[in-house]
């Protein structure tokens, strides 16, 4: 009974915030905003109408209409964009029933979507949620050398059709050891036969492609879901995300990458310090591993400097939660990016890698990452310096609907 | 030749300062003191000599000596260094899979002082450790005290008593992570039951002891588990419990009751549950602070709310990293949660020295800065509370043992190529949770 009480008093709070604030018509007034469109508005208001920021200035410049409801902060950022997390997938409770981030029954899966598997009113979305995390890059996890789909969320809908705003964001592969298999006979088994694996899955696509294209109607390969995803990456419509860790494995990433003409997004990247040029000569983004992820096995060699050394050169990165096996069961994205604001980014540099570098990256920053009119309402509200541990969330909005104000 | 007579005066100049970091006492002057013990100190000096604290007050009132080597820290903060009630550094291997409880088992015979673990809890502050085996028995072994000394062997790091005996507690554990299948317990139940049948064997062994009054013909043979188990019952080990359900929390009092043997209670997620029976029952609690709840059922309500609740109930609280739970460079962290969710700041700096000295009952060295004590410190750039700080120095009895400036301790401060050499992370219960 007791582990149920948190899921019932969320269900309860869930009607209380349904009944009290459904317009989404909302005005915050911040000490200072930082919009990530520009410079920090000190005394700043920000308008939301329908959902979406209607207006943003100074608060004696922007005038708010009658039954607006008005919340007040000291500092207003962006909703926070976690750029890779699987919370959703994986739950709180880390038993069988709540972990579908990983399908070990084969190592190449791409025709798993993340939508089939999310969980929208899993416990920790609320978590990462309270600490003003807005939207979610979320879906299969590292370990198997092509794992499935990946989604975009907000953190707020009680379903996946009410949360999700990019169904399919990229294709996760894994290209390190965690992917290979331990049971003999079980491939891959090696770096150079994972290498094979991928290459050869894509070179199937390709093929696919081919002859849907080109055979005959009665001729036509039957269809194969898991080979019409890679298709879509082939074209460049979806990347493909791949986490690698070691130098070498960096390396044949942008190999492959190159040899087929592929969006990449670089996942983790421990060692990306060791390749800076190749990275930024290839034109890859890097969602960067939890800044204070365990320096063990594959990341022993990682960096608190490692987003400040990928930001210097020019390389687009942001910051994850990354996937947590055991305790605690996900990182949250605004303490990870604190420290690399503690270890050589701005304060502006390292927002950005969690708000707007985060939705460039991912490819929504038509809707989200910034505070600029025409853009979703999705506001966090803190009373200090939101890097510092003992600053609290005072406040989250999420499409214009205030989904939190207890401190946190 | 040039470079040769550059080595050559570099190895005596590096011996003249070693000399005379010994021989000479070192005063530090004008920083910010927070000796714990009392209120900070604006404007402090503290003077060592010899690895003990000979001098610390107000500049003012603090007499220097005419031959101490002076170190300007106007700016700074110097306060003791950070106590780990609970870590995994080391690369150990306690407890094999053959019984649930095994009180033979000492950590330090496992223990690899090399291990970059130790790199990067000096970088993180840590100067006293409770290296302890894990969670997945009943009882893992033997837990041992260690000061982050330079170190060839595992001797070199052991606190020890007056006698020169390693100092160290027993590490204990109920709940979901020291059940499993035979001979292993399945239930709570059951846990509790092989629990107080060893602990009433190691009753019987010791009185069998007294009842031979030193007769060599009635004296029992010896038995090391059973060694393990009277120290525990006598008072000489701290029983340090792992322990997370409010159920399972009040079972180890009501088994401390029951054989009268001094416990700390490690992690407590659901303390705040019940925290007057825990203060009721005088037992200290060192809590974990993770950045969720979860991982397993009984973490599910783990909150940043548990140091701030039990210290209201007058507890005594520490925190720890469990490190590879957390990691050591981050320890201030933990208490830093802990005051966002309603802790005081004093009681949270606390929780990270002196309260973790007093459940390793080493409060009379360390854990605070006073005439006296050992000279374990840190100097830090900032509030110690703040992301934005970094420890600047960790000195262990006298000695300089981290220094950010140095490059070689910058890389295990921040991580980067070659830091993990030599590490060997202690993966209990990490790729199998919730067994």
């Amino acid at each position: 009974m007791i582990r149920y009480s948190g899921v019932i008093y969320l269900a309860l709070s869930v009607l209380v915030f349904r009944g009290s604030s459904a317009a989404g018509q909302i005005a915050v007034l911040g000490k200072k905003i930082h919009t990530m469109a520009g410079p920090p508005i000190e005394n700043g208001a920000v308008l939301i109408r329908d959902g979406k920021i209607a207006a943003i200035g100074k608060a004696d410049a922007v005038s708010i209409p009658d039954g607006f409801k008005v919340l007040r902060a000291e500092v207003v950022t962006p909703g926070l964009i976690d750029a890779h997390s699987v919370v959703g997938l994986t739950g709180i409770f880390n038993h069988p029933h709540d972990q579908d981030q990983l399908e070990r029954s084969a190592p190449i899966q791409p025709e798993l979507r993340a939508i089939d598997a999310y969980n929208a009113r899993e416990q920790l979305v609320a978590w990462v949620r309270g600490f003003g995390v807005t939207t979610v890059h979320t879906g299969h996890a590292p370990g198997e050398l092509i794992s499935g789909q990946t989604t975009i969320v907000k953190t707020w809908g009680d379903t996946i059709e009410a949360a999700v705003i990019v169904e399919t964001a990229a294709v996760a592969a894994t290209l390190s050891p965690q992917a290979q298999k331990s049971d003999k006979g079980k491939s891959p088994g090696t770096r150079g036969k994972m290498m094979a694996m991928l290459r050869g899955e894509l070179v199937k696509a390709q093929e696919y492609v081919k002859k849907r294209e080109t055979a005959e109607a009665e001729k036509k390969p039957d269809r194969n879901l898991g080979l019409e995803v890679l298709a879509r990456v082939l074209n460049r419509e979806l990347p493909l995300m791949v986490t690698a860790n070691r130098a070498q494995d960096i390396a044949s990433t942008l190999r492959l990458a190159k040899e087929f003409n592929i969006k990449l997004m670089l996942d983790e990247a421990a060692e990306s310090y060791l390749l800076i040029e190749e990275i930024k000569a290839a034109g890859v983004p890097v969602i960067l591993h939890p800044t204070m992820d365990r320096a063990v096995g594959e990341l022993e060699n990682l960096s608190f400097e490692t987003a400040s050394k990928l930001r210097q050169a020019g390389i687009p990165v942001a910051l994850q939660s990354g996937y947590e096996s055991y305790v605690p069961k996900t990182r949250v994205v605004l303490f990870e990016a604190a420290l690399t604001a503690a270890n050589g980014l701005t304060f502006d540099q390292a927002l950005a890698t969690i708000t707007i570098d985060a939705a460039r990256i991912l490819g929504v920053e038509a809707r989200i990452g910034s505070l600029e009119p025409g853009k979703d309402g999705d506001l966090a509200l803190y009373d200090g310096d939101p890097f510092e541990y003992t600053t609290h969330c005072t406040g989250v909005i999420i499409n214009g609907q205030v989904v939190s104000e207890s401190p946190q | 030749m040039r470079n040769s007579l550059v080595l050559v005066y570099l190895i005596v100049a590096l011996a003249g300062l070693r000399s005379s970091a010994q021989d000479n006492p070192l005063a530090f002057t004008g920083a910010t003191i927070i000796p714990i013990s009392g209120s900070p100190i604006e404007n402090g000096a503290m003077v060592v000599h010899r690895g003990k604290i000979v001098g610390i007050g107000p500049s003012a009132s603090v007499s220097i000596p005419a031959d101490a080597q002076r170190v300007d820290a106007t700016g700074k903060i110097i306060m003791p260094g950070l106590i780990c009630t609970h870590s995994h550094i080391g690369g150990i291997g306690g407890a094999d899979s053959s019984a649930p409880i095994q009180p033979d088992i000492r950590i330090y015979d496992s223990l690899n002082v090399r291990d970059s673990g130790f790199k990067r809890a000096l970088a993180g502050g840590l100067t006293t450790l409770n290296i302890m085996p894990g969670s997945g028995h009943l009882l893992s072994g033997q837990t041992i005290y260690v000061k982050l000394r330079k170190a060839e062997t595992v001797e070199d790091i052991f606190v020890r008593d007056a006698e020169g005996k390693p100092l160290g507690g027993m590490k204990m554990a109920n709940g979901t992570n020291s059940m499993s299948e035979k001979p292993f317990p399945e239930t709570r139940s059951k846990s509790a039951a092989l629990v107080r049948e060893q602990y009433i064997k190691a009753q019987e062994y010791r009185d069998k002891f007294a009842r031979a009054a030193g007769d060599a013909t009635k004296i029992p043979a010896r038995d090391l588990a059973m060694e393990g188990l009277v120290e525990v019952l006598e008072g000489k080990r701290m029983v340090h419990h792992h322990t997370h359900r409010h159920d399972d929390i009040i079972t180890v009092l009501r088994l401390a009751k029951e054989f009268n043997f001094r416990v700390v209670l490690h992690h407590v997620s659901e303390g705040w549950k019940v925290a007057e029976e825990i203060a009721k029952a005088g037992a200290p609690c060192s809590v974990i602070v993770v950045d969720s709840p979860g991982g397993k059922l009984e973490a599910a309500e783990m909150t940043f709310k548990t140091g701030g609740v039990l210290e209201k109930a007058g507890v005594l609280v520490a925190f720890h990293t469990d490190d590879w739970i957390t990691d050591s460079r981050v320890f201030f962290r933990s208490a830093a949660l802990a005051v966002r969710a309603g802790m005081s700041r004093e009681g949270a700096l606390k929780a990270l020295t002196l309260a973790g000295a007093k459940m390793l009952d080493l409060d009379a060295r360390i854990g605070s800065l006073e005439v006296g004590k050992d000279a374990d410190f840190i100097i830090l750039n900032g509030d110690p509370l703040s992301v934005y700080t970094k420890v600047t120095e960790t000195w262990v009895e006298g000695q300089k043992r981290f220094d950010r400036s140095d490059p070689k301790d910058l890389l295990y401060a921040v991580g980067g190529y070659g830091a993990g050499r030599d590490q060997s992370p202690y993966m209990c219960c990490f790729d199998h949770p919730g067994e």
